[in-house]
């Protein structure tokens, strides 16, 4: 107890410093905020109803009407973008707690197992993480069909193996300190054990691991889109218009280069973030440095 | 610096080497004679290896800026000396034995392999010569069924095994002077005199120099011809072995050498506090602040190194 | 270390286990009855029940799994409903190969450009070079390829009509062209990976450096270039070997990508196209192939630890 006392101001202290001392975690999280900002107030701020096709103005190029021009069906990009950066967001929060929470039990199960049931569930991981996340997202996508609800789902499915196996790391450590000394207690004690020393000690690194795989699960979403196998037109996915926007390249380039600068922007600045969280909290990290 | 011969193989004048803002050298002179040992004595943090190692030019001028002159018989000024010139004296004329032969060993390389490479390339044996060679080394070292040793990966090998072939490959090209940092340190007591009396050995047989980076007084009188006594970066005592322990000058040796006396241990780490730190270094006499019998204007001014019977000393009021 | 070895196999296979477990009910949660598939839109009951006889889908699941894990291994991978083709050949022997292809160039590329670009970086540490570096790995690590892929089609294939941006050209039937249709895609899919070996080189190797050994190599005279190249390479070989195998996913799925933006008829493209034609069967051979190709390079990975790292190997 008396550790934890002495190390929790230290770490306060670090944390209110942390913007000034990582000046690229700043900004990373300055665009990203940006973004969720834009995402959130979408309505307020995109200029045109990001369906809307103007006949009169198809393909236009970046101007003072359309800033960042219009598609093939006239609809301005640059609303598309701002409407899109919700799917993007949503579909990455989302599919990231259902990967967290997945990971989160199948992790403690095989933390806390031991034998053969351990061997079975650490195979199982195993098994899982086999399967790079698209290619596992694509085969739930082919069992459940495309949609926004669809591709959270499969999406979260497909990242709980790398939350699996970093949660079932961390209850092994602390297992090693704690069961050591509970050894002889059973039943509701050891229900107890769990519920007030590991989880917490592995809520903590999960949440870091949540920080860093949003940009994961964004990606592969809008991956899933850009395959023309995720999202349904019209809705105003980032990769659905990359996508749209691919055959026109050679004339209209800033039909994929809007969304896709948006995209390749969001994922560098979750990216900065993350590396700056984890250099920060990361225990193995920290003490390697 | 006096030197026990007219000709020094290697005179070190004025050595002075900073690391960012802190003087870790500060203006060190030293002189050697052909066939001589040296033994470099003080505190940790004296900026014993630091010499060592500033000498044998393995010190990245993004590490460290070094100034002052150290002349090594037959080349001139080593610190004005390109890269490429370095890199032929190191391993031919110029060796060096490491405190830590487990860690200085590269893991993935054979025993074999790092000893007849430096063979092949120095002295340009093919395959054949070098490994018979190596054999020989191993053999002459110490090493028993030396042949099969020469496959076997370092981590294969004791800790004093492991010396034991770091000496065979300082020595593997007949160097005109070896450093010995601390070779020992890692190594069990009853190993440790093994290998020192192993490395005076080898060097006197091929009438090589020597430079002992040692913590241990005791060992070093008895096994160098002279001693260097140097406290955060300075000499403050220089001269042979039997006369500094005998009738040490300095207050810092007298120091050093009641700790011996006292607690006959090994270790070297005088009462009344330590080395201060870099900010709160004196700018005269860095053992001012630990001094007995300082004076006012010791903590001000820097002693001069002072030649008196082949004996140097740097203390304005010595006993 | 035999043991070890043994244990280690043994986990594979039953990794491959769950993997067959899994593609086996991939096809059995698909939605839709194949037999409607297969028979179209016109069919009478008793067709309906000689097919499913036929199919043997009347037989209870794990019959119908042990049947479909022989027929697997044999290379009987079914027929596409609606290619009518060998799924088999169609698979393994048609898109594999232009995938392994994309891979492995890429592969090459990320470990010949990553790691040098590492070892610069390690060395000239803490100068603009090493800071031009980082940010290059940063974002390079952040980038979506398949925009990337976008980018540079519309760069080299469109602006200076350098490269070609599409079609795949064997390299083992002509290995120059092979190669020049390959240049955009396997930068596209390498641009991570070699973002990824640049961090990891510089990072391993940085702590290399620092080890006594490095100084003792340079203490007995070894030049500057084979004490960073031979004795720091060497130390971090298994770091890299290790990487590369865990992220052979991350490739294989990049693969998936760059195939649809550079239309190449590989397996990622064979993958997306079967979902957007409901071919599970298809699906499923795309799923198995990946997996245990993932599975069987880690298995490689595992049992190469004590050929890179001797401290690993019995005393």
């Amino acid at each position: 107890m008396t550790d934890t006392a002495t190390v929790a101001p230290r770490a306060r202290r670090r944390s209110t410093s942390m913007l000034r001392r990582r000046p690229f975690f700043t900004l990373g999280l300055a665009v990203a905020l940006a973004f969720a900002l834009a995402a959130i107030f979408a309505p307020y701020v995109a200029p045109y109803d990001p369906t809307f096709q103007d006949i009169e103005f198809m393909m236009t190029g970046p101007g003072a009407q359309h800033w960042l021009g219009t598609d093939s069906y006239g609809q301005d990009i640059l609303s598309r973008i701002i409407f899109g950066a919700r799917y993007a967001l949503a579909i990455g929060l989302c599919s990231v707690a259902i990967g967290a929470l997945g990971g989160l039990v199948i992790g403690l199960a095989a933390g806390l197992s031991d034998g053969l049931v351990e061997w079975l569930l650490m195979r199982l991981i195993d098994s899982i993480l086999a399967m790079p996340s698209l290619i596992m997202a694509v085969a739930f996508i082919a069992i459940l069909g495309q949609g926004v609800d669809k591709v959270i789902i499969a999406v979260g499915i497909a990242m709980i193996g790398p939350f699996a196996r970093t949660v079932r790391a961390d209850v092994m450590q602390v297992r090693v300190q704690l069961f050591v000394e509970a050894a002889g207690l059973m039943g509701v004690a050891r229900l107890r054990i769990i519920w007030r020393h590991i989880l917490p000690n592995v809520v903590y690194p999960l949440a870091v691991q949540v920080t860093i795989r949003i940009s994961e699960a964004i990606l592969v979403s809008s991956s899933l889109s850009f395959l023309g196998i995720g999202v349904t037109p019209p809705t105003p996915d980032w990769g659905l218009m990359i996508a749209e926007g691919r055959g026109f390249v050679s004339f209209a380039a800033w039909m994929s280069g809007m969304p896709g600068a948006a995209l390749a922007i969001l994922l560098i600045a979750l990216s900065l973030v993350g590396d700056g969280i984890r250099e920060e909290f990361d225990p193995k990290l920290r003490d390697g440095a | 610096m006096q030197t026990s011969t007219a000709d020094p193989l290697l005179s070190v004048s004025g050595l002075t080497l900073h690391r960012g803002a802190r003087r870790i050298l500060d203006g060190v002179d030293l002189s050697l004679g052909r066939g001589e040992t040296l033994a470099l004595v003080g505190e940790s943090g004296a900026g014993k290896s630091t010499i060592a190692v500033a000498l044998m030019g393995l010190l990245r001028p993004s590490e460290a800026r070094i100034e002052g002159r150290a002349e090594l018989a037959g080349e001139g000024d080593l610190f004005g000396l390109p890269e490429r010139r370095w890199s032929g004296l190191r391993g031919g004329r110029l060796a060096m034995v490491f405190q830590d032969a487990g860690a200085a060993l590269n893991p993935c390389f054979t025993v074999g392999s790092q000893l007849t490479s430096v063979l092949r390339r120095k002295l340009g044996l093919g395959r054949a010569a070098a490994r018979a060679r190596a054999v020989e080394l191993l053999d002459s070292v110490g090493i028993n069924d030396a042949a099969a040793r020469l496959s076997a990966y370092p981590h294969q090998l004791s800790g004093g095994m492991q010396q034991r072939v770091m000496v065979a490959i300082a020595l593997a090209c007949n160097p005109d002077l070896l450093f010995a940092d601390e070779p020992t340190s890692a190594l069990d007591v009853t190993i440790q005199a093994q290998i020192v009396r192993l490395i005076l050995d080898q060097t006197r047989a091929r009438g090589a120099s020597c430079i002992f980076v040692l913590h241990d007084l005791a060992l070093a009188s008895q096994s160098c011809d002279r001693i260097v006594v140097l406290y955060a970066g300075q000499v403050m005592e220089a001269g042979s072995s039997a006369e500094v322990l005998k009738a040490p000058r300095h207050p810092y040796t007298r120091l050093l050498k009641s700790c011996v006396l006292e607690i006959g241990t090994a270790r070297l780490e005088p009462p009344a506090g330590g080395v201060p730190p870099w900010e709160e270094m004196p700018a005269g006499c860095r053992f001012a602040s630990r001094c007995p019998r300082a004076l006012p204007r010791c903590a001000g001014e820097k002693p001069p190194l002072t030649q008196e019977g082949g004996r140097a000393l740097a203390c304005w009021n010595p006993e | 270390m035999l043991l070890m070895a043994l244990k280690k196999v043994l986990q594979t296979v039953f990794v491959l286990f769950i993997v067959s477990v899994a593609s086996f009910s991939l096809l059995k949660l698909a939605p839709g009855d194949p037999v409607e598939i297969m028979l179209g839109s016109e069919y009478s009951a008793e067709a309906h029940a000689a097919l499913v006889r036929q199919l043997g889908l009347d037989q209870p699941l794990v019959t119908q799994y042990l049947d479909w894990l022989g027929n697997f291994v044999t290379g009987d991978w079914g027929t596409s409903y609606i290619a009518r083709a060998d799924i088999f050949t169609y698979a393994f022997v048609e898109a594999l190969p232009v995938t392994l292809t994309l891979a492995a160039f890429s592969l090459g590329l990320a470990v010949v450009l990553g790691v040098p670009l590492g070892v610069l970086s390690a060395v000239k540490k803490d100068t603009a070079w090493d800071a031009g570096a980082a940010v290059f790995a940063l974002t390079g690590t952040a980038f979506p390829s398949f925009f990337l892929g976008i980018l540079l089609i519309w760069v080299f294939g469109v602006k200076f009509g350098l490269f070609p941006v599409m079609g795949f050209v064997p390299p083992w039937e002509d290995f120059w062209g092979g190669l020049y249709h390959m240049i955009l895609p396997a930068l596209t899919l390498s641009t991570y990976f070699i973002a990824m070996i640049v961090r990891l080189t510089r990072a391993t190797l940085v702590e290399v450096l620092a080890q006594p050994y490095i100084a003792a190599a340079r203490a007995r005279g070894e030049p500057g270039w084979r004490v960073v190249w031979v004795h720091g390479l060497r130390n971090i070989a298994m770091p890299l070997v290790t990487i590369i195998g865990l992220q052979l996913g991350t490739l294989l799925q990049g693969a998936v990508l760059t195939e649809t933006v550079f239309s190449l008829p590989g397996a990622g493209q064979m993958i997306t196209s079967a979902v957007l034609g409901r071919e599970y069967g298809v699906v499923q051979a795309g799923v198995v192939m990946t997996a245990t190709l993932f599975v069987l390079v880690n298995l490689a990975v595992d049992l190469a630890y004590p050929f890179l790292d001797p401290r690993l190997r019995p005393r």
